[in-house]
């Protein structure tokens, strides 16, 4: 993920196929409730970026989500696509131009993957070709073979594929915004993690503007360029990056938000890649290991690593097992610590942990060794990232509530000249 | 009272294995899951019409070998048979095309958020038509629309409305309303969604509610005899004012074997048209 961009409310950026969104002062009350659902938010949703909405469960985060397409009607307030202002236009029209994911995909069981895809375009006249071309390219970017799945029926799928194709089926006709509402609350976390991947990948290439809703911490860190944490009435307690979020968090609603573990969460907003690695000497298959002992003596190092012929390492022997050898052999040592540099620092750690090692060999490309992190790599990361957010000037998105938080006491003419 | 229970809980009560002659005070609906068995289902499907082939053979063959009196013998003529069959299955299918014409549409009017609180009065209602005894309702109305052919065919239109009317909103009920949500969602409008959606999944519920339905008009159109409306219901009459215990049994049979062939053409109807994925 493009953590680095800066944050822009345009559509000026290349490649941004998303549009900003913009809630202003917008309230929902239901009939018979005294305090209203939503009260006064004004939130701001930079184009082609993902913006996560959590909160405990009954903060008004759905609310919100349904009210930019207005599944659910504000009582109040502006909502604002890109340039046009939405409030008033004929609300199922509005819709088709807004893809929306809820849970377990919400796929039609009476119709097939490819007739459930093809139903926005459908509404949307597109010819009989366009649509089938359509349906075939987005089985294909959500990773199903489109031979194999066009003519399934849901039953037939997985719930981790029904994500899938609700996915598909949310961006058939490009639509410059994405609505998810709790997308991965219903699959095994083995599977949560692999759409969650995806959807990154998915992200990077469309550069889309998505909100989704979670009340899972973890997932919104993982997933969000920016993150909206709500209290009840759908108050904005803070609206930042996970970093900073991370780093300070605002008060201690928050704090107990994030849980224990907040140094440990940041871990998972660092890739591999992302750091600096150690060297290491390498060796080959057949090496002499008088050889290769002098070069790992000579570079100061404790260990060198083998290579087969295709650059993927096999094993990492120690100085004093060098020593006993006359040659290094084939064979590969199946517990070796690996890492691919795509993983989180989080995961590399956990690498390091199991292995016992103190460090772990980070793999690149079709497999190939590119080199060594260590424990001290890792902390290196954590402290810069913590300096570098709390260093990070405060640029984020406006997201305020006219009303007052209740923290304040909720002053009654306050409350009054808010719903003026 | 508990048909109005019924139609908001969510799970209908199973069919009972005697069901099919509906005559139970229970013309529940049967859950879509019973007809997930296919294999059992199919092989119903063509037991059920070889059994009522074989027994209207072998009432041909007892017809035309037996000896009958020369009123029975009249009485029984296949042509005059036929007449009645006729007359059955015209007060039948008169009273299920208005039963349909009025049910459907009440049963989606009343599942839309802004009448969703008419459903209890309306289904109380419908509740009282199916718990009067039916005999009591023919004579009833007839007594006030003159003993005709209209009068039969209304008292049966109110006695077979409620299962076609309940299966329809808990039908419509009973699909997740997620799935409307997701449709509302993609831009459907909500005529969309319910035409669309909604109906093709209620589908299977609403035509076993019709189905249940049908059956209980073969077997009710008997007592349009009464109002002078004709039917294989005036076998049975003949049968007891004259007492001829043949002719009584011929046309309770024949309604039987009616009863279970429509039966069985909605069985084939709900296979057929079950929409494909569920």
């Amino acid at each position: 993920m493009s953590r680095t961009d800066t944050p822009t409310t345009t559509d000026a950026g290349t490649g941004v196929s998303g549009k900003s969104i913009l809630l202003d002062q917008v309230t929902k009350r239901y009939a018979g409730q005294s305090k209203p659902a939503v009260d006064g938010i004004t939130l701001e949703i930079p184009a082609g970026k993902i913006v996560m909405l959590v909160g405990p469960s009954g903060c008004g985060k759905t609310t919100t989500l349904k009210m930019i397409n207005r599944l659910i009607e504000p009582s109040e307030g502006r909502i604002v696509l890109g340039d046009d202002d939405v409030t008033s236009i004929d609300g199922d029209e509005l819709r088709r131009r807004i893809g929306y994911v809820i849970q377990a995909g919400g796929l039609f069981p009476h119709l097939t993957v490819a007739a459930n895809i093809a139903i926005v375009p459908k509404m949307l006249g597109w010819s009989k070709d366009r649509i089938a071309a359509r349906v075939d390219e987005l089985l294909e970017l959500v990773s199903l073979d489109p031979d194999t799945y066009r003519d399934r029926f849901p039953r037939e799928l997985s719930g981790g594929q029904q994500q899938r194709v609700g996915v598909a089926r949310a961006l058939a006709a490009d639509p410059p915004v994405l609505l998810m509402d709790e997308p991965f609350g219903a699959v095994d976390p083995i599977t949560r993690q692999r759409l969650q991947d995806e959807l990154i990948n998915i992200q990077q290439e469309l550069q889309k503007t998505i909100v989704i809703v979670t009340h899972d911490f973890d997932e919104a860190v993982k997933l969000g360029d920016w993150i909206v944490i709500f209290s009840e009435g759908a108050h904005i307690v803070q609206y930042d990056t996970p970093e900073r979020i991370l780093a300070e968090p605002a008060n201690e609603f928050v704090e107990n938000f994030i849980g224990s573990g907040a140094g440990l969460k940041q871990l998972t907003l660092t890739r591999v890649r992302d750091v600096d690695l150690a060297e290491a000497v390498v060796a080959r298959e057949g090496e002499p290991a008088r050889d290769v002992l002098a070069r790992v003596e000579a570079a100061g190092h404790q260990h060198a690593v083998v290579v087969d012929a295709r650059d993927r390492p096999v094993r990492w022997p120690s100085v004093r097992q060098l020593g006993r050898l006359e040659t290094i052999p084939a064979g590969a040592d199946p517990d070796l610590p690996v890492i691919g540099s795509a993983a989180t620092l989080n995961d590399a750690l956990d690498t390091m942990l199991v292995s016992s090692a103190g460090a772990a060999l980070v793999t690149g490309r079709r497999d190939a060794f590119i080199g060594v992190i260590t424990v001290e790599v890792v902390m290196d990361a954590i402290t810069r990232a913590r300096e570098a957010a709390a260093a990070a000037s405060g640029d984020a998105p406006v997201g305020t509530n006219t009303g007052p938080l209740p923290v304040l006491g909720a002053p009654d003419d306050a409350a009054d000249g808010s719903a003026a | 009272m508990t048909a109005v229970t019924d139609a908001s809980g969510t799970a209908p009560a199973p069919g009972a294995p005697g069901e099919g002659t509906g005559r139970g005070p229970v013309a529940g609906p049967r859950p879509a899951r019973a007809h997930r068995l296919r294999r059992p289902g199919l092989v119903g499907l063509v037991v059920q019409p070889l059994a009522i082939a074989a027994a209207l053979g072998a009432f041909a063959i007892w017809l035309a070998t037996a000896d009958l009196t020369a009123g029975e013998r009249t009485t029984l003529d296949p042509a005059r048979i036929l007449d009645y069959t006729g007359e059955h299955l015209a007060l039948t299918f008169a009273s299920a095309a208005i039963v349909l014409v009025i049910a459907l549409p009440l049963g989606v009017v009343l599942t839309r958020a802004p009448f969703r609180r008419a459903s209890g009065p309306i289904l109380a209602v419908a509740n009282f038509g199916q718990a009067a005894p039916a005999i009591g309702l023919v004579v009833l109305l007839a007594s006030w629309l003159g003993f005709s052919f209209r009068a039969a065919v209304v008292a049966l239109v109110l006695y077979a409305i409620l299962p076609v009317l309940r299966n329809t909103m808990i039908g419509l009920q009973s699909v997740d309303a997620r799935l409307v949500e997701a449709g509302r969602g993609m831009g459907m409008s909500a005529t969309a969604v319910l035409f669309r959606v909604e109906l093709p999944l209620a589908v299977p519920v609403m035509l076993s509610g019709i189905r249940t339905a049908l059956v209980l008009l073969v077997g009710s159109a008997a007592l349009a005899t009464f109002v002078g409306a004709g039917g294989l219901g005036l076998l049975i009459t003949t049968g007891v004012n004259l007492f001829l215990p043949k002719v009584l049994v011929s046309g309770a049979l024949l309604i039987a074997l009616l009863a279970l062939l429509i039966d069985w053409l909605g069985r084939v109807v709900e296979h057929v048209a079950r929409p494909k994925g569920l």
